[in-house]
């Protein structure tokens, strides 16, 4: 796979020099080591949410900084709903393996046994059993006291509200009504058993502050968030990527080839492509600066209603 | 945009990044980090949304869903701006902001964090939330109520963590037919209120948050008698809170040891800097040791500031672990068992005489007992004697007493390793937050029947005493303030 990046080896013998990040840029990232470091101190059994696209990329290269020159101290979780992109799959698999992590990845059986697929239930129930209940069932099953996710508070409204540390009741639930002070940047990681933290080291970052960090540090991501020439069908307002055989045509539905990029990347059926033709990380920065649309414009499943992501997240959703 | 009537192109030009244009704020320096706070219903909310929406920080798609979800709350036709910061089910219901929404946007000068706070007294925990790392605080004021005790309430918190800087905004000045007298009061009490607080950087602005009047476009057209700056403008010139002063502070959160041959002790630098050779102390243990290496994944550094995240490597085994902190050999924090601070009680219990919390500060935490001395009365800003229980949004002062060594900088020296939170053991619960003073010296010693004696003397008698030798032997059990003759008077009084 052609992943876009002149990989830099901080440790390799002939290095050139990295410029030093801007001051703005350290300072997220230096909140984000110390967040990591702090939940990995204070936490027996975590584990980092790994979904794969941007955010998650970041993630990654922060938790490597972190624990820098150790391994990174726990597994990561992949909630795998069996609808990704391969693209995604194969830079997963080939994450793992480059940087040496334990990679835990879990499915609901549900998907199989009652044959739950974006198509024959509706984005919202498909969401709600294959990544919510996924993932209560798979933190449930390992076990975990914390549990690290790249979500960010610029990315909607009631994110917007989450604490760092997010306490969880034992049904993984989050109850925004009654959270935690946080002051400053001590954070409480006082639980009792069975309840559970999620912790999000990207809380304050911007979507323009993820790329001009995966440009500075040079993070390899999916190719698919670089513009291609890809066959694609429009459905419901958005533009599918119609490589999978399990994309079955509509009537009046045709595959069509164009230029296209994501700016987000999850389940393909429920994941919207923009057009665009910018293959360099340059250019998606410099489309991103005047885009006028957000990035959730392109996910099915924020798209319901106002206050649909507080309710997932109430459910457990991270 | 509606906007559209009071904005002029000179304010256009230098603040705010016109429509579609690339985003490129400057990134030398961090984010200006900033909060709003007042009483219910001054218009917080709706004055962040508000600079959301005219710094284009609003999307299309938001913007549309914002129309959609307004309804016809204002005879103006505005959108409610409120609605693109209460982002809870329940505060959308109930019109009111129960928690913290954190919220990013640029000008072409500078980027901004803005935290806006909740005016409910209720929720006054997720006010000082947004307050603890808050550079500058834009306290509001319906200009038809004028000061209320929310106010201040919000500005002596926010003074008492630290912040130096306010903005006043005078809100809805336009449902006071944009009364220049109304404002000239309200500025003259509020700046009388920052003066008690000892904040000297005020300021105050009428402004008509909905209308977007001195927002970030001038509202030269309704006030032409307002000349100063509108509100972006004094952001863009306001400064972030610069690094700490004073030795080198390294609370350390874990220890690194990939194999046999290395040992790193991670953690995030909390105030001044070092450099490899450099000798340090490692506190509580009172160890000594030199720095061999500062490693991060980048590479070897050469030195490590404030704010950096690190690990550092010593030339010698000793024993660290964490929580411990490691600082220079000069210029060291306090370490002890009793310290005074300043305390704000954030639940419904309170915070109770003689129980055992969790205190934890840095990467530390350890059990406490705290002991109220004193209350502030909100009306008269005076602080009260008090030794019960502190109840919910009290700010008190108090005695903190601990079992085993604490370590603190006062403060006002260092934000970072002045400050903790208190957990209750029983809930878990964070219940206070708390900004150390001062190291509190034993009065223990010998006293008979636990007495001990209040006197106020003339200061040429008062020095004339301690020159003695028995004074001297004993000054460690002894608790002395200069004040002045009338405070002496008052404190007396008191007393009886
Ligand atoms: N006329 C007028 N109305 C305003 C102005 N600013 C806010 N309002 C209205 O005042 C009401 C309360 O505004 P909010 O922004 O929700 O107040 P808040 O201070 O955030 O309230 P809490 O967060 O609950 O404390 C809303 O109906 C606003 O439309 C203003 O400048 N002029
Ligand atoms: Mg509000």
């Amino acid at each position: 796979m052609h992943i876009h990046t002149s990989e830099y080896d901080p440790h390799s013998k002939d290095q050139v020099a990295k410029p030093p990040l801007d001051p703005h840029l350290k300072a997220l990232e230096n909140e984000a080591i110390h967040i990591f470091r702090e939940v990995a101190a204070e936490f027996d059994k975590p584990v980092m949410l790994y979904s794969i696209g941007k955010d998650s990329s970041v993630l990654l290269h922060l938790a490597r900084k972190a624990f820098f020159p150790g391994r990174v101290p726990f597994p990561l979780l992949h909630i795998d709903t069996g609808w990704k992109f391969a693209e995604m799959i194969a830079f997963r698999d080939l994450m793992a393996e480059k940087y040496d992590l334990d990679l835990v990845t879990y499915t609901n059986p549900r998907g199989k046994s009652e044959g739950v697929t974006p198509f024959s239930h509706g984005s919202a129930l498909y969401t709600d059993i294959m990544k919510t209940e996924a993932l209560r069932q798979a933190l449930d099953a390992g076990g975990y006291d914390a549990a690290f996710g790249g979500a960010r508070r610029d990315e909607e409204a009631s994110r917007a509200k989450e604490r760092i540390y997010s306490f969880r009741t034992p049904e993984h639930r989050w109850d925004p009504r009654n959270q935690r002070p946080e002051l400053w940047n001590i954070y409480n990681g006082m639980i009792r058993k069975g309840e559970s933290v999620r912790a999000f080291p990207l809380s304050n970052w911007t979507e323009v502050d993820i790329w001009r960090y995966i440009q500075a540090e040079n993070i390899p991501l999916v190719p698919l968030y670089y513009a291609a020439e890809r066959p694609y069908v429009e459905r419901d307002g958005m533009m599918i990527l119609a490589e999978d055989p399990r994309l079955e045509l509509l009537p009046g539905e045709t595959v069509q080839q164009g230029m296209i990029r994501f700016r987000t990347l999850g389940c393909f059926p429920l994941t919207g492509a923009i057009r665009s033709t910018a293959t360099t990380l340059d250019e998606v920065i410099a489309e991103l600066e005047i885009a006028t649309v957000s990035e959730r414009q392109g996910r099915a499943i924020d798209r319901d209603q106002s206050g649909s992501m507080e309710k997932k997240k109430r459910e457990g959703y991270f | 945009m509606t906007a559209q009537n009071t904005k002029t192109a000179q304010t256009v030009a230098s603040n705010v990044v016109p429509f579609a244009e690339p985003v490129k704020a400057v990134r030398d320096s961090r984010p200006l980090r900033l909060i709003t706070c007042g009483s219910v219903d001054d218009g917080k909310s709706t004055l962040i949304g508000r600079l959301l929406w005219d710094t284009k920080a609003v999307k299309e798609d938001q913007a549309a869903t914002l129309r959609r979800d307004s309804g016809s709350q204002n005879d103006l036709g505005l959108p409610d701006f409120a609605l693109l910061l209460d982002g809870l089910q329940a505060e959308r219901e109930q019109g009111i902001t129960i928690d913290v929404a954190y919220r990013y946007f640029a000008t072409d000068r500078r980027s901004f964090i803005v935290a806006d706070t909740p005016g409910h007294e209720q929720y006054t925990r997720n006010m000082a939330t947004g307050a603890s790392t808050a550079d500058l605080a834009i306290l509001l004021v319906d200009a038809r109520a004028g000061l209320l005790e929310q106010t201040r309430r919000h500005a002596t918190i926010a003074s008492l963590m630290g912040i130096k800087q306010f903005v006043l905004a005078v809100n809805k000045i336009d449902l006071v037919s944009y009364d220049k007298a109304i404002f000239e009061k309200i500025s003259h009490d509020f700046k009388e209120l920052a003066l008690s607080l000892g904040v000297r950087q005020v300021t105050a602005i009428p402004m008509s948050a909905l209308k977007g009047e001195n927002v970030v476009y001038d509202g030269r057209a309704a006030m032409p008698w307002y000349e100063g700056p509108s509100l972006v403008e004094t952001l863009e010139l306001a400064t972030t809170r610069s690094a700490q002063a004073g030795g080198f502070r390294l609370p350390v959160q874990r220890v690194s040891r990939p194999g046999e041959s290395f040992r790193g002790y991670q953690g995030t630098v909390a105030g001044g800097s070092i450099k490899p050779g450099d000798s340090v102390t490692i506190l509580p243990s009172g160890m000594v040791a030199n720095v061999s290496r500062i490693v991060t994944f980048d590479l070897v550094r050469n030195a490590a500031v404030a704010g950096d995240a690190v690990t550092l490597v010593l030339d010698r085994q000793v024993d660290v672990s964490r929580g411990d902190m490691i600082v220079s050999m000069d210029g060291q924090p306090m370490t002890g068992l009793n310290f005074d601070a300043h305390l704000v009680a954030l639940q419904p219990g309170g915070i109770e005489p003689a129980k055992r919390y969790w205190l934890k500060s840095g990467a530390r935490r350890q059990r406490v007992t705290i002991t109220p001395t004193s209350q502030l009365e909100l009306s008269s800003g005076k602080w009260k004697p008090h030794h019960e229980t502190l109840s919910m949004n009290a700010i008190g002062k108090v005695h903190l007493t601990f079992d085993e060594v604490a370590v603190f900088d006062p403060y006002e020296q260092n934000r970072a390793t002045g400050a903790f939170i208190i957990i209750d053991p029983d809930t878990n619960n964070t219940v206070a937050g708390g900004m150390v003073t001062a190291k509190r010296t034993d009065l223990g010693g010998i006293h008979r029947d636990g007495q001990r004696v209040l006197m106020s003397l003339p200061a040429d008698l008062a020095d004339e005493l301690m020159a003695s030798e028995a004074f001297a032997a004993r000054r460690d059990e002894v608790d002395l303030r200069r004040i002045s003759a009338a405070r002496a008077a008052d404190l007396f009084g008191e007393i009886e």
